[in-house]
């Protein structure tokens, strides 16, 4: 596999592929340090998308679109009536966030049914000790995203009720009552409801993308490790595992790309409802 | 599980993400998605607007034909009946013509007719008298009987 892995012990590649490539801005390193992996990967696979997409919106015809950009409209109305179907409004923000998500997320995942080792390979050869070349295996990725998702909900919520009529809200509800003493005696009840959804949905949002991703690329490596380590034995098997995994994870990463998207968009609308 | 300053820096490569997203991509996008929307619905009714006028203009068509056909009878039938007139008038005219031919040649032949009567009514006078003067030369006086000569031409 890698060039230097095949000295090392089963131990050795697996955390060696779960390492990843850290860059301390101070002394201290910890919180303030950078995964220089993960940013480098988002930001190409990002940026691919982007520049699929914005070519061929440039070239852009309302006449007979060609096959490219036939296939960019329809990725875009698919996205679109997504967010269609949950929120009611101008689409020119929320709309351009679902796509965003959705295809920076499918790129992203995309990365761990490519070969375990062939970008950090091609990173060893750049000089780089350690690389992970999947950024959302990386909680830092997820939970960038859905944090700004709730910053997003929380800017929603306030502009369709107001930040008085959205405090009101979360104190008010989901226990509703009639009169003071009653309102007073659930505001607790309905603080602790909103404290506990503003912090179960992004976490919940940025684990389940995680987790699933995670898992995935941890199945490929320990399938990849066997193999190098086992080979006479494991190799076949290995194989035969290795294309019957990728079959699964092509489906999972296409339906974790949809699920952060739909949920992105439904948590924005929810807030913006009113009760 | 490790957070870290690569959040902040993610957080800011998903910003700047959306913004392009949203200036570059989704604008032109729905816009020629929805040109194009416009573009076919026009299309449609455009379509159905031809259709109804081809319907007119058959309606139409058919009308004129029915008009023409109808003035052509007319036209037909209007002949017809000059054509009768001016064979009915140079039939009438070709009987008067005849008629009056006949009636000249009538007149002539009765003028001849007479004529000749007349002319030979004199020359049997005239050999009556010869064959009486001679055979009554020395018994009768030509001035004598001049009457009875004349008498007898009248007769004849």
């Amino acid at each position: 596999m890698s060039a230097e892995s095949g000295g090392e012990s089963f131990t050795d590649y697996i955390q060696h592929h779960l390492t990843f490539w850290k860059a301390p801005l101070a002394q201290t390193g910890g919180l303030a340090s950078l995964h220089v992996d993960t940013l480098i990967m988002s930001c190409v696979l990002g940026f691919l998308f982007l520049f699929w997409f914005g070519w061929f919106a440039r070239r852009a015809t309302s006449g007979v679109p060609g096959k490219g950009q036939a296939f960019v409209e329809l990725a875009l109305e698919f996205v679109d009536g997504q967010v269609k179907d949950a929120w009611h409004g101008s689409r020119t923000f929320l709309g351009p966030l679902a796509l965003t998500i959705f295809f920076w997320i499918l790129f992203m995942n995309f990365m761990d049914v490519l070969p375990v080792d062939l970008i950090p390979a091609a990173a060893h050869a750049a000089g780089a000790t350690h690389f992970r070349p999947v950024p959302t295996a990386d909680v830092n990725m997820t939970f960038a995203m859905s944090l700004s998702v709730l910053i997003l909900t929380l800017f929603y919520g306030m502009k369709a009720k107001g930040v008085g009529g959205y405090f009101k809200g979360a104190v008010s509800h989901p226990f509703a009552a009639k009169n003071i003493f009653m309102k007073v005696l659930l505001a607790p009840f309905n603080v602790l409801m909103f404290l506990i959804e503003m912090v179960t949905q992004p976490v919940s949002l940025a684990l389940r993308l995680f987790g699933n991703i995670f898992a995935g690329d941890l199945l490929f490596m320990l399938i990849a490790g066997l193999m190098t380590q086992f080979l006479s034995f494991w190799y076949p098997l290995g194989i035969v595992g290795y294309v019957a995994w990728s079959f699964v994870e092509l489906l999972i990463i296409l339906i974790q790309a949809f699920i952060f998207m739909y949920l992105a968009v439904t948590y924005i609308a929810m807030a913006q409802q009113h009760h | 599980m490790e957070i870290n300053a690569t959040l902040i820096g993610e957080v800011i490569a998903f910003l700047i993400m959306i913004a392009l997203t949203m200036k570059f991509v989704w604008p032109p996008l729905t816009r020629a998605i929805e040109e194009r929307q416009q573009k076919i619905a026009e299309g449609l009714e455009a379509a159905d607007r031809a259709r109804k006028e081809l319907a007119d203009a058959d309606a139409r068509v058919a009308e004129e034909i029915k008009a023409a056909r109808a003035e052509a009878a007319q036209i037909i039938e209007r002949a017809n009946n000059q054509a009768t007139q001016i064979v009915d008038k140079a039939r009438t005219d070709a009987l008067m013509e005849a008629a009056k031919l006949k009636a000249a040649a009538q007149a002539d032949i009765d003028n001849m007719a007479h004529r000749a009567r007349a002319e030979l009514r004199g020359q049997v006078a005239q050999l009556a008298v010869a064959g009486a003067e001679k055979i009554l030369k020395r018994e009768i006086n030509a001035d004598a009987h001049k009457a009875l000569i004349e008498q007898l031409v009248a007769e004849i």
